[in-house]
């Protein structure tokens, strides 16, 4: 299902900047899910953002100076 | 007879329905321990733990919700703030107007060796900005103040403290149990380094809610009081330095910050200013009230604008534990008798070791319950 489709996922520090991120990029109309972290992917915390490819550049610009994140990984 | 309420200065009371359905609303649909398990339920309660954070910032000037920790209570952020900042050899200022909550703490530490030096307040529970600055050393790390006593309701100069803080480069630390939710509070335009906040007085949350807000930066300088699982960095063995997970170990008492997240929103719907002036007015009526009757000493300030609505009396010949039996037994009036978790403040305004009466008013008290009170005191005193 997820191999149809280009996924990137957000990697943050914390539960708290990952729900942080999650409000700044729903009032700014980007569309991003919260899931757990995938487990191939080397785990801040528990729950990561997930968005398609397109949205990525976006989600860097949105979240600049407003929410820290770690790493943007592709998925 | 409905009960009488006056003891909103240890826990208000009643809530808002808004906090009761919060908190409903959690055990009935939320249910999930935030942030671990990241399915919907668990996603969720995390949303409703950050919307609170959110409302607490909105009500305190403070930019970032990241900068909020919860604590089970204002003591417990004290503790963090005394405990996790202090080292031997430092030195600290604080008021002689102060609870247990920083005093005892500070002791042990003088124990520990720092150095503690109690600026002295007037007997009405007053402090002068400007006896602090004789008692400021090379070595001074922070002031410890109280936004407002819980004895005497006096509320303190913390915005000129703080510009002196701020000044002189030292921590400053406020004890905002008495006056979150009741006055404002804006960390910025007070220069407050570290708020210490309780959920279940005036900002109308349930009993086991409260937090601390450590200004940027400072969180390098804190250590916590309480290390572990923090729902992030799983494969490490050594606590997260980040905010807010280096001071929140363990899971949260989510049900309780939903309540408390509905309470501060219902004070920011109803406004603060509202809440303040409603407050001051019943305080106002009850302190003109009680200097009509002979027999009454009141203590603190004679006029409700430089208090929280929190009065503090006694009655001639008649102790505070025999008044607060009769105010309970006799007229369904619920107040605080004694010391009040304060001896300090009691050697500063004279009431060591017998106390006052402490009658402390909220949102949802009415003008007639003053009256009742009135009435009531008139008939203690001339024994009816």
């Amino acid at each position: 299902m997820t191999s149809a489709r280009n996924y990137y996922v957000v990697l943050f520090h914390s539960v708290t900047h990952a729900i942080k991120a999650e409000k700044v990029l729903k009032e700014a109309g980007v569309a991003a899910k919260a899931i757990p972290v995938p487990r191939h992917i080397s785990s801040d915390c528990g729950v990561c953002l997930r968005c398609v490819g397109s949205q990525k550049e976006k989600i860097e610009q949105t979240l600049f100076e407003k929410v820290d994140f770690s790493r943007i990984a592709h998925l | 007879m409905d009960i009488i309420y006056f003891d909103n200065a240890a826990t208000s009371w009643p809530k808002p329905d808004a906090t009761l359905e919060a908190m409903n609303r959690y055990n009935e649909i939320t249910g999930g321990s935030p942030g671990r398990s990241a399915h919907r339920l668990s996603i969720e309660a995390a949303r409703i733990i950050f919307d609170t954070r959110e409302s607490l910032v909105e009500l305190f000037g403070i930019t970032d919700s990241l900068r909020i920790v919860f604590t089970k209570n204002a003591t417990e952020a004290l503790n963090i703030a005394i405990f996790g900042l202090l080292k031997k050899g430092d030195h600290v200022i604080t008021s002689g107007m102060e609870h247990n909550s920083v005093m005892r703490p500070l002791r042990a530490m003088e124990a520990g060796g720092i150095e503690l030096s109690v600026i002295p307040c007037s007997e009405r529970g007053e402090m002068d900005p400007q006896d602090i600055p004789p008692y400021i050393k090379k070595n001074t790390r922070a002031i410890f103040l109280t936004h407002a006593s819980n004895v005497t309701g006096t509320i303190m100069p913390v915005a000129e403290v703080g510009k002196i803080a701020r000044e002189k480069g030292i921590i400053f630390c406020v004890d905002a149990a008495q006056t979150a939710g009741a006055i404002p509070i804006d960390v910025e335009e007070m220069n407050i380094d570290l708020l210490a906040f309780t959920g279940h007085k005036s900002l109308l949350g349930p009993q086991g809610t409260g937090g601390l807000y450590i200004r940027k930066g400072l969180e390098k300088n804190i250590a916590p009081l309480c290390m572990g699982g923090t729902g992030s960095r799983s494969e490490w063995e050594e606590q997260p330095a980040f905010m807010p997970d280096k001071y929140e170990s363990g899971t949260l008492n989510a049900i309780g910050i939903a309540g408390l997240g509905a309470g501060v929103r219902y004070i920011l719907k109803e406004g603060i200013g509202e809440i303040r002036k409603k407050e001051t007015a019943l305080a106002g009526t009850f302190i003109d009230g009680i200097a009509a009757i002979d027999g009454i000493k009141l203590y603190g300030l004679d006029n409700a604008p430089g208090r929280t609505a929190v009065v503090s009396f006694n009655i001639n010949g008649i102790s505070p534990s025999e008044a607060a039996l009769a105010f309970d037994e006799k007229f369904n009036i619920m107040e605080r008798p004694g010391l009040h978790c304060a001896p300090l403040a009691h050697r500063t305004i004279g009431t060591f070791p017998g106390g006052t009466n402490r009658f402390s008013f909220g949102y949802f008290n009415r003008p007639d319950q003053i009256k009742t009170a009135l009435e009531a005191i008139e008939r203690i005193v001339t024994g009816l």
